[in-house]
């Protein structure tokens, strides 16, 4: 069979497509043709001769095969230093095979490709800080999944994630009418304890253009209305697109990187036509490393930035309470062990490891905060990273990969885990519920709105 | 033999190496792409040079990074083999000799003591890591055929030399022997992994651009390696 009705090598552009999809239950058809569909041997050559350039083809090369990666890699030690974990092994017999044999495999080498690509490598990049050569297998991995995807052999939740990014512009189903509604809706339930609270909506040249995560919309629409609360005492001129919201990209985990770039340039046109000073964008680490780090370069930004300065929330909330624009009762600051996850995708990947140390200053009792260890860009990932989370398939696998992090936690002694990263923090959650070790997890922004120290006119009314 | 070997065939392989690694070279960096690497290396010369700098540096110091620190008995074999293995064919007395008599110009000299030792840690370095390579199951899984070609070809003009400086059997039939080990390595290194004497520079300068200029660098805080 070329071609699966479900499992096939075009892309999902359809709401009627994506629904089909959903509906076959967790993937069961989907896997079932997935084991016969062809692949396109000549295509997939042709694909690596284009983009496959000296930066990969020499850290295949050179790669001295001594296997100092293997203790970088979280999935290496949690799985009893299984060796074929480790992360030059990984992408020598899956990418490196499939270079050497010319694009020549066949459909069982792709599917066993693929489980390796998405189960046994979260792209955390941290393999390439322990390599003498500075081999980084994780964008390695990442270019792999972009070849699978093209053919066909991608974990079929992401198969619809991407579809959704392609669809809707958003990892979920969620229509810029349904965010703008749930926006002015939740903002609107908090309007009374909040004086003056606003839902600003495409307001042209404010300050501060903030996008989110559809989760959030979906499921969390808390978090937009304590994101809408905390800009408002601190005094920001800020705003919300009514399109371009969205800044996550399930199409980077899946790697569609037609999806990515349709993504990106949504938020990147919102800025364009509201004119924020900058960007502001929600707790989240791969939407920051799709939109601001990786985005530019998926549009052929020369430059590498967005078209505004883009920022992390963390970046923001450290600068706010730096500055004062948000003030804590020194009396309310956490008094319980708490640690903190760093997030691979803005601490390893985009060097904001002050920032979020910083907010910890004037947020935590001092005495109180217990590094992990590793920690900064050295940290392991959460154990979900790269689309781990949410692959059904892969679960018995991901909740293995949970133990370093639970492991982690564990040695801090910490009761509060504060996770300002929506993969980590689901990570955490699922730990918790897998191995019930007693913790509470938290992004940044309940938190802090509990310990604020509000200015007289803007406070809650009884 | 020894005629042709330290005549044209002298002249051959330095010229296959030096000419090789410099094609490497200009391959390697005529072959980085700003958009499929996703970094914008033109953009932030300064910020991409001063992460390649920081990223070739910690790794040339032996336990300058918190990966040779993890890692302390691979990293004194790591370094006890390239000392020597780089520095003993550049360095030697004997080797200065006959490059004064080829090319009218010599380097600095080696103590001989200083350049014994180096060799004999090249070759026991050398050794153990073969050791290594076959006893952690994480290092083996990884190993092929090709790779102990490497380390043979590698290895195999310091135990020769070796043998040679020892006089132990005939001298001239060790040293020629010697002379055609090391031309052999030198053709090898541009075609071979061993490419990485001067890809290893390239490769770290690559990854230091990347965090340098995207991943963090330019957000003002130096990657921690």
């Amino acid at each position: 069979m070329p071609e699966g009705t479900l499992c096939n090598k075009k892309p999902i552009d359809s709401a009627e497509a994506l629904n089909t999809l959903l509906s076959d239950t967790s993937g069961e058809v989907y896997y079932r043709e997935m084991k016969s569909i062809e692949v396109d041997t000549k295509l997939l050559w042709k694909t690596i001769q284009n983009t496959c350039k000296s930066r990969i083809r020499t850290w295949l090369e050179i790669c001295a095969h001594c296997g100092m990666c293997a203790d970088s890699c979280f999935l290496y030690l949690v799985d009893d230093h299984n060796p074929k974990q480790v992360p030059a092994y990984k992408i020598q017999s899956t990418l490196g095979e499939i270079i050497r044999k010319k694009g020549n495999v066949d459909n069982n080498f792709m599917i066993k490709t693929m489980e390796i690509a998405w189960s046994q490598c979260t792209c955390c990049n941290r393999c390439a800080m322990y390599c003498p050569h500075g081999i980084d297998v994780g964008i390695m991995m990442g270019y792999l999944r972009g070849l699978l995807y093209q053919q066909g052999f991608v974990p079929w939740e992401l198969k619809i994630g991407a579809g959704m990014h392609r669809v809707y512009r958003a990892q979920m189903d969620v229509t810029n009418e349904d965010f703008v509604d749930t926006f002015e809706w939740i903002v609107e339930e908090y309007e009374d304890e909040y004086p003056g609270l606003k839902a600003p909506v495409d307001i042209q040249g404010a300050d501060i253009m903030y996008t989110v995560n559809a989760r959030e919309v979906k499921h969390y629409p808390e978090d937009l209305a304590e994101a809408a609360i905390l800009f408002h005492i601190a005094g920001e001129n800020w705003t919300v697109p009514s399109k371009g919201w969205e800044q996550t990209s399930l199409s980077m985990f899946a790697g569609d990187w037609a999806a990515c770039k349709m993504q990106v340039e949504t938020v990147y046109d919102a800025m364009e036509r509201l004119k924020p000073k900058i960007m502001v964008g929600t707790e989240c680490g791969h939407a920051h490393r799709a939109t601001v780090v990786e985005g530019p370069y998926w549009v052929g930004r020369k430059d590498g930035r967005p078209p505004v300065k883009s920022i992390h929330y963390v970046e923001w909330l450290a600068d706010a309470l730096k500055t004062g624009k948000l003030k804590i009762d020194p009396a309310k600051r956490l008094k319980v062990p708490v640690t903190l996850q760093d997030s691979c995708n803005y601490v390893r990947n985009h060097g904001l490891k002050s920032a979020t140390r910083e907010i910890i200053k004037h947020i935590v009792e001092p005495g109180y905060f217990i590094e992990m260890s590793p920690n900064k860009e050295h940290n392991y990932c959460c154990g979900g990273g790269g689309g781990f989370n949410g692959v059904g398939l892969y679960r018995p696998q991901r909740n293995k990969a949970l133990i370093t992090k639970r492991d982690q936690i564990l040695s801090t002694g910490a009761k509060l885990v504060l996770a300002p990263c929506h993969n980590c923090w689901d990570a955490i959650r699922d730990l918790e519920e897998e191995y019930t070790i007693g913790i509470e997890w938290s992004f940044l922004k309940p938190v802090i709105i509990k310990m604020l120290d509000i200015p007289e006119h803007l406070r809650p009314r009884e | 033999m020894y005629e042709f070997l330290t005549g044209f065939m002298f002249w051959l392989a330095l010229a296959i190496c030096l000419i090789g690694m410099l094609v490497r070279i200009i391959f390697y960096f005529r072959g980085l792409s700003w958009q499929l690497d996703r970094v914008a290396y033109k953009e932030f010369p300064m910020s991409g040079f001063k992460g390649a700098v920081n990223s070739i540096y910690r790794w040339l110091i032996p336990f300058g990074t918190l990966g040779w620190r993890k890692q302390p008995l691979m990293t004194v074999l790591f370094f006890g083999f390239h000392a020597g293995a780089v520095l003993v064919p550049v360095f030697l007395v004997a080797h200065n000799l006959f490059l004064k008599e080829k090319l009218g110009f010599s380097f600095f000299a080696l103590n001989p003591f200083v350049a014994d030792i180096l060799t004999w840690a090249t070759v026991i370095c050398g050794l153990l890591i073969i050791l290594r390579r076959i006893a952690l199951p994480k290092v083996r899984i990884l190993t092929t055929w090709y790779d102990y070609f490497i380390l043979f070809i590698s290895l195999a003009p310091f135990i020769s030399g070796l043998i040679a400086r020892y006089e132990l059997g005939d001298y001239s039939f060790w040293l020629t022997i010697h002379i055609l080990l090391g031309e052999i390595l030198l053709i090898a290194i541009p075609f071979t992994k061993l490419s990485h004497v001067v890809l290893f520079f390239a490769s770290r300068a690559q990854i230091g651009m990347d965090f340098g200029i995207k991943r963090g660098g330019i957000k003002g805080t130096t990657l921690n390696w």
